[in-house]
C-alpha cells in the first residue's frame, strides 16, 4: 500500500558527526493516522523527527512525503509542503507575544482549517493571554501555544516531540484530550513520547526505537506491555 | 545662551550618529554579525550619490531615490553571496570577513576616485537657517537631517513591532532552527536585514557627505561613532540608539566648545565612562 502512505521513511541512517544515531530506520504514516514513536533517552526519537522535518539530513535512505522524495529540501520548504514539527521543549520565540508566535506559524500561508480564531477556540486560555510575551505563560500554556503555532501552518503531518515533557499529569491530560479534535481535521500525527501509556492511548500504531534501531512495531492493540518493555529497555 | 546653542547643535548631529548606529545595531541584533565594513559602506554610499548627482544632475537629497535602492540591493547580494556563509556559532569569521571587506572597499574607492576629498554640494539649502530662540540659529540642513533620523528610528520601530518582516527578524534572532521549522528561510531573512541596514547607511552616508568632506579613508572613524552610539544607548533598543547618538553628539559639541582639539576626545571619554559604569548601556532591551 505504498500509494496510500502520507509519509514513507525508508531505511534512513543519520549521524551527528561520527556518531550514528539512526540505523536503517523505516516508518510509514497513512493519512489521518496517529503513530507513536517511543523509546528511552538517546534512542534516536528526536533525530528521527528532525530528519523528517528537514533540520537534519539522513546520510542514506529515503524520505517520501505524498509520494515524492524530500531529499535536500530544507526545513522551511518542508513546512510549505505540509510537515510541521513541534520541537522538544516547546521553544516559543521569547521576544514575541503569544499571538505573534502563532502568526509566525501562519506565515507559510498554506490554506486550511486552522486560523487564529480556531486555535483560540481550541485553547481558550491562549486567547486571554494573546498579548503577553511568550515566556510569561506557564509550561502547559506554552505547550498549547507551541501546538497552535504549528497548527497555524495547516500541516498535513504534525510531528510532536515530547509534548508531555516537564508538564503536570493533569495538564498533559488536558492537552492530549484536544488531539482527537486536531486529527478530526484530517491531520496525521507522529507522537514521540517517553510516557508509554500516554502513547498507547493516543496512537493506533507504535514504533519502539532502541539505540537507533526499530526494536518493535505494531498496532497499538496488539502489543503487550511485556513486549514493549522488552523492546524499550532491551532486556 | 552660547551653551544652549552648543547643545542644540550637538543634538542635531547626534541624529546622524544614530543613523550610523541603527544599521549596525539592526544587523547585530538579527544575526550576531559585527559589520566592520559598516563605516566604509557609508563612504561607498556617498560616492554612489556623487556619481548619481553627476550622472543625472540632481541634488544630494534627490539622489537618495537611487542610492537607497542600490545600497539595499548591494546589501541583499552581499549577505546572500558572502556573509551568510560566514555565520555560525563562532563570531570571528564574519568579523574577519567584514574586516577584509572594509579594506577592499577603501582601496577600491581609492583606485576609482583617488584620495582627493569630495563633498556633495546641496546648493542654497546648505546655508539656510532659522532662529529657534534669541541667539540660537539652526541650519535647515541639520534640522532636515535630524528629522530624517527621527523618522528612520520610528520607522524601524514600527517595522520591528508591527510588520510580518519585523516579526520574522525577531523570531530568527531568537531561535534560528525553530524559525526554519516555521517556514522562514533564514538566509532570506538575514539578507533582508542587511538590505535594510544598507538602505539606512545610504541615507546616513549622503547626509554625512553633505555635511563634511569625505575621502575613501574616513569610514573606520564613522564605524567608531556608530559603535559608541550603540553601546551608550544599549543593544537592542532603537530609541536607546537615538539617545546614544545624541549623547555622543552633545559630548563632542561640548568638548569642542571647551577646546577645539577636544571634540573627539570628549565623545570617546563619555563613551568610556558609560562603558565602565553601565556596560549594558543606558536603555538596554528588557530581556524577556
Amino acid at each position: 500500500m505504498p500509494d496510500e502512505a502520507l509519509l514513507d521513511v525508508k531505511a534512513i541512517d543519520a549521524f551527528y558527526g561520527d556518531f550514528q544515531a539512526l540505523f536503517g530506520v523505516s516508518l510509514s504514516v497513512r493519512a489521518g493516522q496517529v503513530v507513536a514513536v517511543i523509546g528511552a533517552n538517546g534512542a534516536g526519537k528526536s533525530t528521527l523527527l528532525k530528519s523528517i522535518a528537514g533540520l537534519m539530513h539522513p546520510h542514506s535512505g529515503e524520505i517520501l512525503f505524498e509520494g515524492t522524495s524530500v531529499a535536500g529540501s530544507p526545513a522551511f520548504d518542508r513546512l510549505g509542503r505540509g510537515i510541521a514539527l513541534i520541537p522538544e521543549g516547546r521553544r516559543l520565540f521569547p521576544s514575541l507575544t503569544v499571538e505573534e508566535n502563532l502568526l509566525i506559524g501562519g506565515q507559510s500561508r498554506r490554506p486550511g482549517p486552522w486560523t487564529l480564531a480556531r486555535v483560540y477556540e481550541l485553547f481558550p486560555l491562549l486567547a486571554e493571554r494573546r498579548n503577553l510575551p511568550a515566556p510569561a505563560l506557564s509550561g502547559g500554556q506554552q505547550q498549547m501555544a507551541a501546538i497552535g503555532r504549528a497548527l497555524m501552518a495547516n500541516p498535513r503531518l504534525l510531528l510532536c516531540d515530547e509534548i508531555s515533557l516537564g508538564l503536570a499529569p493533569v495538564v498533559v491530560r488536558d492537552i492530549y484530550a484536544q488531539l482527537p479534535q486536531i486529527v478530526a481535521e484530517g491531520l496525521s500525527l507522529i507522537i514521540v513520547e517517553q510516557d508509554i501509556l500516554q502513547a498507547l492511548r493516543a496512537a493506533s500504531h507504535i514504533y519502539c526505537l532502541q539505540e537507533g534501531r526499530i526494536a518493535l512495531q505494531g498496532p497499538a492493540g496488539e502489543l503487550t506491555r511485556e513486549t514493549i518493555s522488552a523492546a524499550y529497555f532491551g532486556v | 545662551m552660547q551653551w544652549f546653542n552648543v547643545i542644540v547643535q550637538g543634538v542635531l548631529i547626534g541624529g546622524l550618529y544614530a543613523m550610523f548606529a541603527a544599521g549596525l545595531s539592526l544587523i547585530f541584533g538579527v544575526m550576531r554579525l559585527v559589520n566592520i565594513a559598516h563605516g566604509d559602506l557609508i563612504v561607498l554610499a556617498a560616492y554612489i550619490s556623487l556619481m548619481v548627482m553627476q550622472g543625472f544632475g540632481v541634488d544630494p537629497l534627490t539622489s537618495l531615490v537611487l542610492v537607497v535602492p542600490v545600497m539595499a540591493a548591494i546589501g541583499y547580494a552581499l549577505q546572500r553571496g558572502l556573509l551568510n556563509r560566514t555565520l555560525g556559532d563562532d563570531l570571528l569569521p564574519p568579523l574577519l570577513v567584514t574586516f577584509g571587506l572594509s579594506i577592499i572597499i577603501q582601496n577600491g574607492l581609492l583606485e576609482l576616485f583617488t584620495a582627493d576629498s569630495r563633498r556633495l554640494q546641496a546648493g542654497s539649502i546648505e546655508v539656510e537657517t532659522f532662529q529657534l530662540a534669541q541667539g540660537v540659529w539652526i541650519g535647515a540642513l541639520p534640522m532636515i537631517q535630524f528629522t530624517v533620523a527621527l523618522a528612520v528610528i520610528a520607522g524601524l520601530q514600527i517595522l520591528f513591532y508591527r510588520t510580518a518582516l519585523g516579526r520574522a527578524f525577531r523570531a530568527t534572532s531568537d531561535d534560528q532552527p525553530v524559525a526554519q521549522l516555521m517556514g522562514l528561510d533564514t538566509r532570506h531573512v538575514f539578507a533582508m536585514a542587511m538590505a535594510l541596514s544598507l538602505a539606512i547607511i545610504a541615507i546616513a552616508g549622503v547626509f554625512l557627505a553633505v555635511r563634511t568632506n569625505f575621502d575613501p579613508a574616513i569610514g573606520p572613524a564613522r564605524l567608531i561613532f556608530g559603535f559608541e552610539a550603540v553601546i551608550i544607548g544599549g543593544l537592542g533598543s532603537m530609541w536607546g540608539t537615538l539617545a546614544g547618538g545624541i549623547i555622543l553628539g552633545v559630548s563632542q559639541a561640548v568638548g569642542a566648545q571647551i577646546d577645539p582639539g577636544w571634540q573627539l576626545l570628549a565623545g570617546h571619554l563619555v563613551f568610556l565612562v558609560i562603558l565602565a559604569v553601565r556596560p549594558q548601556g543606558l536603555f538596554p532591551k528588557v530581556s524577556g
